[in-house]
């Protein structure tokens, strides 16, 4: 509606105006929460085994839980918890129902505080009819996100670092190859896990440079570039896994881990205690960046300059700020970035390089960053949600191993992370705003 | 400088945005500079960059090989001692690895002396021996021919997403999904011989487009990036691989292999070259496929919407182009066309379906359309070119222990190279043909002293020939127009280093 009528005569007008606001897909929303829903009632509640109980475990004897605050477990009947999980999330969908058809431009903040609501009751409903007749430890579960949300976020700043300033990063999978074979590498070489962290965000430039090599230096189709970086990164270290590493696994791949820092006291609160405060530095330097990253790049003149350079280079440049030069930075910084992201992999978790070990972890940290709309704080959230859906996974998997109650054949379940980042990608958030000049070289005139 | 600038050189390469953004200065009309121009045109020519894309890609691989190998590691542990064991070790690896690649890829010069030998121990003589001498030597290139046939396919429907703009990543999925619809109809249904291949064929041909369409409804309904999404859904194509080798439908009675039974004879492709050869009519389905990309691309309406899209999606809906309708299409027709290249190499090649059977063929399938330029052409040379490389890169592996993933460096660095013309061009020290701004500021510091008197015009004749003025213009001149006077023939010298700038810095920007 481009103009807005001046004086309303009557509410047939007012009601006519609000119609045509109310984009056509209002009813999407709503019609997607509703289907789920019903799945979600039909499949894991009605269907669900009946008598049987599923227990979550949620807080251990030692830890510091004064007058049992919070209980040592839950426990749900199977069928009973997951149909009024399911009731509850059709609750929600018909109150977005009612919120999307009513007002014309609905707010947001409303409707994000539903949604997620919605899909905390879903995933309960699930969780609860998967695991009948067993038992569910939630602090590993989650404990599990945070480590497999660090790779993913870490990549996923990386996207923000440099799309911000308009280079498309599609090597972020290249990126924490690189890193988690440059810390495997210089960490047996040098027989230091802290070298070999520190070689990670190294090694990870190399990428990032050819990055921007290609990118902004020779204005090759960004999107190409980050895809044909990929397959080299897969190629490089694939021979010298099969080469140097395998020959002398001991010298050249010895499987290191960082030491956990546990901090005292915190630590011990059930539940998040070990979630948030037992961990090893890359978790808490991934709070540190992407804290420090968002105030860097909405309140500093530092971030001014990045976004500027990546909504409108040609008025960045024109104020006299450097474009390549910025992107050039910006592009190394996020390759460095995700180098720590890689470092996870490999001495972050304890383990020894392997081929292709990052396994499309990078292209879910680029549905991560489109998911959180080029911020730090939602790329975050998001990648939580990939890891959260890759935990379960693990857990289930695991789980469902054994004998009785519900099984998922294992495949499905590890499809799950890709279906997650597919369906959040579709557009459960909508379109999301992508920098102006994003892929597009600057050509000084 | 820039008088034969080829203008049909630059921008036909979509997806690949590389390039010289030079503009055509006039020409110029001297006798004495064609030999110059002649070098220019090779100098700024697709050709040399190809090439020289090719060399450097190698010698990189090189590189690679000479780290990876522990004797020449040995050796360079006392290289100062006895420079020549190193050198030695470096030749033999290197040569022996390419040497091993050629010979797996197009021609085998042992097994062809081996043959012709055992015949004429038999008493065999003229085309007694040259017959199964030459089916010996040239059974590599057969294998070549035979990996490429998938490759081209995938190829063209990778060229479709490429030209409208659309990066369809997917190619690994769409092909899996190809291969198991076909493979699935090829071991289940009994049907007679040319309407049971067919039926496979339009099998993985629906199943790809499906796989492909699905990230176009995305696409076309959501806006949901495709890049992302058709990565997505090649990890599910992937797992839902893994579990239908898993059921009874797909493994037949031997639950506990994940490979399914043999397709059907009738369901297969006929060998070309008889059974003793792995080739197969598939290749005469790849010669059509690039076909029907030319004819898709180029003749047709939807192609010509597609084109549109591709290069101006606001351009094409103002003529009344949906793009949103658009990219749903282009990427089923891309998704048909790699399904049906995951058909043809598993009714042709594999004749049964495993966790493997994609292989890299989707990933290539990319890489091979970028360097053929998601031209029919290109992608059939580029297309055989892959091959050669990953089946001589096999032999390679088995016989000199150097690992296959060399030659997706080399397949990876090739492409980069050749999506950088410029960059290929300053390695090998020809970069002034990208920065003629530098001859165009040497010709205004010339005219300027020509200006100031004989003594001035004496001193740029000698200046030309040395051939290497070290001065630039002083101040800076705001015409920024080249100067086709007569003084600006002189200094397009035959050697292509002549007037290089003598400050790198300079023309950075």
């Amino acid at each position: 509606m481009s103009t807005a009528p001046v004086v309303v005569a009557d509410d047939s007008a007012v009601e006519r105006a609000l119609d045509d606001t109310r984009p056509a897909s209002w009813w999407h929303l709503p019609a997607t929460t509703t289907v789920l829903g019903l799945l979600a009632l039909v499949f894991f509640g009605l269907r669900g085994i009946p008598g049987v109980e599923s227990v979550y475990v949620l807080a251990r004897e030692s830890d510091l839980n004064p007058l049992g605050i919070i209980p040592e477990s839950v426990t749900l009947p199977s069928k009973g918890g997951a149909v009024a999980f399911s009731l509850l999330a059709l609750a929600l969908s018909a109150a977005l129902w009612v919120l999307q058809a009513r007002v014309a431009r609905p707010r947001a903040r409303l409707r994000v505080t539903l949604v997620v609501v919605f899909a905390l009751a879903w995933i309960l409903a699930f969780m609860t009819w998967v695991i009948s007749q067993r038992t569910l430890d939630v602090t590993t579960l989650l404990q599990g996100t945070i480590v497999l949300a660090v790779p993913l976020a870490f990549g996923a700043l990386s996207g923000v670092l440099s799309e911000r300033a308009g280079v498309i990063n599609i090597a972020i999978e290249g990126q924490l190859l690189f890193g988690a074979f440059g810390a495997a590498l210089i960490g047996s070489l040098t027989g230091s896990v802290w070298i070999g962290l520190l070689a990670a965000p190294l090694m990870a430039l190399i990428m990032g440079a050819l990055l921007a090599l290609f990118a902004v230096g020779y204005h090759v189709q960004q999107i190409i570039v980050g895809v044909v970086l990929n397959v080299l990164a897969i190629g490089v270290t694939s021979f010298f896994f099969g080469t140097v590493m395998r020959e002398n696994p001991s010298q050249f791949n010895a499987a290191m881990r960082l030491p956990t820092l546990r901090l005292p006291v915190l630590a011990d609160l059930p539940v998040i205690g070990r979630v948030l405060f037992d961990q090893n530095i890359l978790v808490y330097l991934m709070w540190i960046i992407v804290a420090g990253l968002t105030v860097a790049l909405f309140r500093t003149r530092w971030g001014l300059r990045v976004r500027a350079v990546g909504e409108h280079p040609k008025a960045a440049d024109t104020v006299g700020i450097a474009v390549n030069l910025t992107r050039w930075k910006n592009v190394l910084l996020g390759s460095a970035v995700a180098g720590l992201g890689g470092a996870t992999l490999t001495i972050g978790t304890g383990v020894a390089f392997g081929e292709e070990m990052s396994a499309g972890k990078g292209y879910i940290a680029l549905a991560a960053m489109i998911l959180g709309r080029y911020h730090p704080v939602g790329a975050l959230l998001a990648a939580l949600t990939f890891a959260f859906a890759d935990s379960l996974q693990l857990r289930l998997g695991t789980m469902t191993a054994s004998e009785g109650g519900v099984s998922i054949p294992g495949d499905f379940l590890l499809m799950l992370p890709y279906i997650v980042a597919l369906f959040a990608v579709a557009g459960v958030v909508g379109r999301v705003r992508v920098p102006a000049a994003d892929g597009q070289p600057y050509i000084k005139q | 400088m820039m008088s034969t600038v080829d203008a049909a050189e630059t921008g036909s390469a979509p997806g690949i945005g590389a390039g010289s953004s030079d503009t055509p200065p006039p020409p110029e009309h001297t006798a004495e500079t064609a030999f110059a121009r002649a070098l220019q045109r090779i100098a700024r020519g697709d050709l040399l960059v190809v090439v020289m894309s090719f060399v450097l890609a190698f010698l990189i691989g090189s590189v690679l090989i000479v780290i990876a190998d522990q004797e020449v590691r040995e050796t360079l542990g006392y290289f100062l001692a006895r420079p020549s064991d190193a050198l030695t070790a470096i030749w033999q690896s290197v040569s022996e690895a390419y040497r091993a690649m050629f010979r797996g890829a197009i021609f085998d010069g042992t097994g062809y002396s081996r043959a012709a030998d055992s015949v004429r121990e038999a008493g065999g003589s003229g085309t007694y021996v040259l017959i199964p001498a030459l089916s010996a030597g040239l059974r590599p290139l057969t294998e070549t021919l035979t990996v490429a046939t998938p490759l081209i396919i995938a190829s063209a429907g990778m060229a479709v997403s490429f030209r409208a703009g659309l990066f369809n990543i997917g190619g690994t999925g769409q092909l899996i999904v190809g291969a198991m619809a076909a493979g699935y109809v090829g071991f289940t249904a009994d049907l007679p011989v040319v309407i049971h291949l067919l039926t496979c064929l339009v099998a993985g041909v629906i199943a790809g487009g499906i796989w492909g369409g699905i990230a176009g409804f995305l696409k076309a309904r959501f806006g949901a990036n495709e890049v992302i999404s058709t990565i997505m859904l090649n990890w599910i194509a992937t797992y839902l691989l893994f579990f239908a080798l898993k059921t009874k439908a797909f493994t037949g009675a031997n639950q506990s292999q994940p490979t399914s039974p043999s397709i059907g004879e009738n369901a297969m492709l006929p060998p070309l070259l008889g059974d003793g050869f792995r080739l197969h009519a598939g290749l005469i389905l790849a010669a059509g496929a690039a076909v029907l990309l030319w004819w898709l691309m180029s003749r047709s309406t939807i192609g010509f919407h597609f084109r549109a899209v591709g290069s101006n999606p606001r351009a094409a809906q103002v003529a009344g182009i949906s793009p949103a309708r658009t990219s749903f299409l282009v990427l089923a027709v891309a998704g048909a066309l790699v399904g049906l290249a995951g058909a043809v190499h598993v009714l042709g090649t594999e004749k049964r379906l495993t966790e493997g059977v994609a292989g890299n063929i989707g990933f290539d399938a990319i890489t091979v359309a970028l360097l053929g330029r998601s031209g029919p052409v290109g992608i059939v040379l580029a297309g055989l070119l892959f091959a050669a490389l990953s089946t001589g890169g096999r032999f390679m592996e088995s016989s000199q222990g150097v690992p296959l993933d060399l030659v997706q460096v080399i397949q990876v660095l090739v492409v980069l190279f050749i999506a950088a013309p410029p960059l290929v061009r300053t390695l090998i020290g020809l970069r002034r043909v990208d920065h003629p701004g530098a001859a165009a500021r040497v010709r205004r510091a010339r005219r300027a002293r020509t200006a100031d008197g004989d003594a001035g015009k004496a001193a740029a004749a000698s200046g030309a020939a040395a051939g290497a003025p070290t001065h630039r213009a002083g101040g800076p001149d705001p015409d920024p127009a080249p100067d086709p006077g007569p003084e600006a023939d002189r200094e397009a010298g035959p050697a292509p280093d002549a007037d290089r700038p003598a400050d790198p810095q300079e023309d950075e920007r």
